[in-house]
């Protein structure tokens, strides 16, 4: 391979010296810091929005498709664990492997590890739901299609209150939001406490490193090479013999398991599921850490999260809020935290289109342009 | 000629809008032949190619590949049916190597799965081995260097890249192959070698091949028929002589001769 643009191919040992010895300081990263530290809380949260980050990644990195509307699966996620680890249904009382705590406690109450199953699954579906209409799409007319998809999740959330399914059963809790959520309870562990936020951590990290594998592998198999085809040329694409709407839907469906396991575990992790998480920007927050990261590269998907998350968690909270006041001005920085990633998204654009760490092809696509997709307008024809 | 047709397009048309770009033709393509369409730049000439490929659909008529009715198929389920083609501006995915581009190629022939692929089974791994391999020796076959095959597509050659792209249509193991202006873009030595080429394809791999030319010596050279569109119509059809031969086809492309 020729090396165009620096250092970038590394030897195969190398790369995986440094992934090894990645995992291993995340491993141990909470070992540094009180149980019940504000770092390794952030760090969760953070590790939970890599989980997101990479789910985008499928669809928006290696399918090509732009979703703006990726705060849906979240959405949905989290619902599920509003749904089936909560009192929200206290007519029923439904306990399927779960401790003895909340084996009292009414409402349906399911174990961890089941319900991230039914998120990923319940997402997997609403995914090729939102799919489908942009199917004949490209572009930037996909995006319009996700942003509102991701719109109408939000407004069922929040009148959601207003809708009865079953009984006096509702759907959502609307900005009330469904509280408290069952603590993760993982077999052979004690059920986990929020004085305690290390097995938190360790559990959002091995949704990571789970999420980091089927990435990896799905990027080096028959769908990945289709999934770039189909990024690069639909038209060439179809004419291979690679089934463009199937194949679509595929990358809707997995980006959106990821989004709704790693929502499954927020909903858990935060205790509440509430309306008023599930808007528009938090769509561009995960797109922004993608960008910046930059594009179908996993571990700059990775490296763009964390630092997004803890840009937002630590940096400008802690660190930089009281800027604006010693300047003599009047706001908080908290409070133009998206002004603040706007900017950087600029900046990155101007300085680094490719992102922090570039994927190969992103970059030989944005330095030397690929032939122009003169679209051929029936090809998609489903 | 009265040949078994692998493939049958009759009366088919093609209406953008009010612009009619294919206009009421009938066309067959007889097995194991090379067979060229000709004709002006507008001809429709690479409209019909993409409606025989899917990418179009004919407005009317009916297209039939080996007996089936193929008219409204997508493009994917044609290729899998047994069809391959290139493009007249090569359309190689540019960020993928040679090799990858191949096995693109080889999709609809391949079975790995999404549970497969992630975890990996041996059969996966067969399968991505032999399908790797496969792709090696087909761009061995249609003339790419080994030392080019690892290279990304934008970096080749522009010889290269048709090769390349002809190795791809060719994985999907295609029984017709549909060339559009292959040899745009080559020298007249590189011309010849494509010609001979595409004998090959027909003598070794028992191919059907059907293209879009303009490059007369090309046309007449290896030709077995040759079928002239002009605006949208079939205007003739026989052996390379009797169209040479033809004062319509002369026509359409040297202008309605005035007396001298």
């Amino acid at each position: 391979m020729r090396r165009r643009f620096g250092a970038r191919t590394l030897p195969r040992g190398v790369n995986f010296a440094l992934a090894a010895a990645a995992i291993a300081l995340a491993i141990v990263f909470p070992l540094f810091f009180p149980p019940g530290s504000g770092w390794v809380d952030d760090m969760t949260i953070a590790l939970a929005y890599v989980v997101m980050g990479l789910g985008l990644n499928v669809v928006v990195g290696y399918a090509g498709l732009l979703d703006l509307g990726y705060v849906a699966f979240f959405a949905i996620g989290a619902y599920t664990t509003g749904w089936f680890m909560s009192g929200f249904y206290g007519d029923v009382n439904v306990h399927v492997f779960v401790s003895e705590f909340t084996k009292a406690l009414p409402g349906i109450h399911l174990n961890f590890l089941l319900v991230v199953v039914i998120a990923a699954a319940l997402c997997a579906v609403a995914g090729i739901i939102i799919g489908l209409p942009t199917l004949r799409l490209r572009g930037d007319y996909i995006a319009i299609v996700t942003l509102a998809f991701g719109e109408i999740i939000r407004v069922f959330a929040i009148e959601g209150n207003e809708i009865t399914i079953a009984g006096n059963a509702k759907l959502t809790a609307g900005r009330q939001g469904i509280t408290p959520i069952d603590k993760i309870d993982l077999p052979f562990l004690d059920q986990f406490t929020s004085l305690n936020l290390r097995p938190w951590y360790w559990t959002a990290l091995g949704l990571v490193l789970v999420v980091l594998f089927v990435n990896i592998r799905l990027r080096d198999s028959r769908l990945g090479r289709a999934w770039i085809a189909l990024r690069e040329d639909e038209v060439a694409a179809a004419s291979m013999g690679i089934p463009l709407v199937k194949t679509k839907l595929m990358a809707y469906g997995v980006g959106a398991a990821f989004g709704g396991m790693s929502g499954a575990f927020l909903g858990s992790f935060l205790n509440t599921v509430n309306a008023d998480q599930f808007a528009f920007g938090f769509s561009i927050f995960i797109l922004a850490m993608i960008i910046l990261g930059g594009l179908g590269s996993v571990w700059g998907v990775v490296i763009g999260s964390l630092a997004l998350s803890l840009i937002n968690t630590r940096l400008i909270p802690d660190v930089l809020n009281d800027v604006p006041s010693s300047l003599g001005l009047d706001f908080n920085l908290v409070d133009v935290n998206y002004g603040i990633f706007g900017f950087l998204l600029v900046l990155m654009m101007v300085l680094r289109p490719e992102g922090l760490l570039p994927e190969r092809r992103r970059q030989i696509e944005l330095h030397e342009g690929t032939p122009g997709d003169e679209a051929l307008v029936e090809v998609t024809h489903a | 000629m009265t040949e078994d047709p692998i493939l049958t397009a009759t009366r088919v048309s093609k209406i953008f809008g009010g612009l009619v770009a294919v206009n009421d033709v009938t066309f067959d393509i007889p097995r194991r032949r090379i067979v060229t369409i000709i004709g002006p730049n507008g001809a429709g000439k690479t409209t019909f190619f993409n409606m025989l490929t899917g990418l179009y659909r004919a407005s009317t008529g009916r297209i039939a590949f080996e007996g089936r009715d193929i008219t409204r198929a997508r493009p994917d389920r044609i290729t899998k049916a047994g069809v391959a083609r290139t493009f007249q501006n090569i359309r190689l995915f540019s960020t993928m190597t040679a090799v990858e581009n191949v096995m693109v190629g080889e999709h609809a022939r391949m079975k790995a799965g999404i549970v497969g692929s992630v975890l990996r089974t041996p059969w996966v791994r067969r399968e991505e081995r032999r399908v790797r391999e496969r792709a090696r020796e087909l761009l061995d076959f249609v003339g790419v260097r080994k030392d080019q095959q690892e290279q990304l597509a934008s970096n080749l050659s522009y010889g290269d890249q048709r090769r390349v792209e002809i190795a791809r249509a060719l994985a999907s193991e295609p029984r017709l192959l549909l060339l559009d202006e292959p040899t745009a873009g080559m020298n007249p030595n590189e011309s010849l070698r494509l010609t001979e080429f595409m004998i090959r394809l027909r003598d070794e791999l028992g191919l059907t091949i059907l293209m879009i030319e303009h490059d007369m010596k090309v046309v007449m050279g290896v030709s077995e028929r040759i079928t002239v569109f002009d605006h949208g119509e079939k205007i003739a059809e026989g052996d390379p002589a009797t169209v040479r031969a033809n004062p319509r086809v002369i026509e359409a492309y040297l202008g309605k001769q005035e007396a001298a």
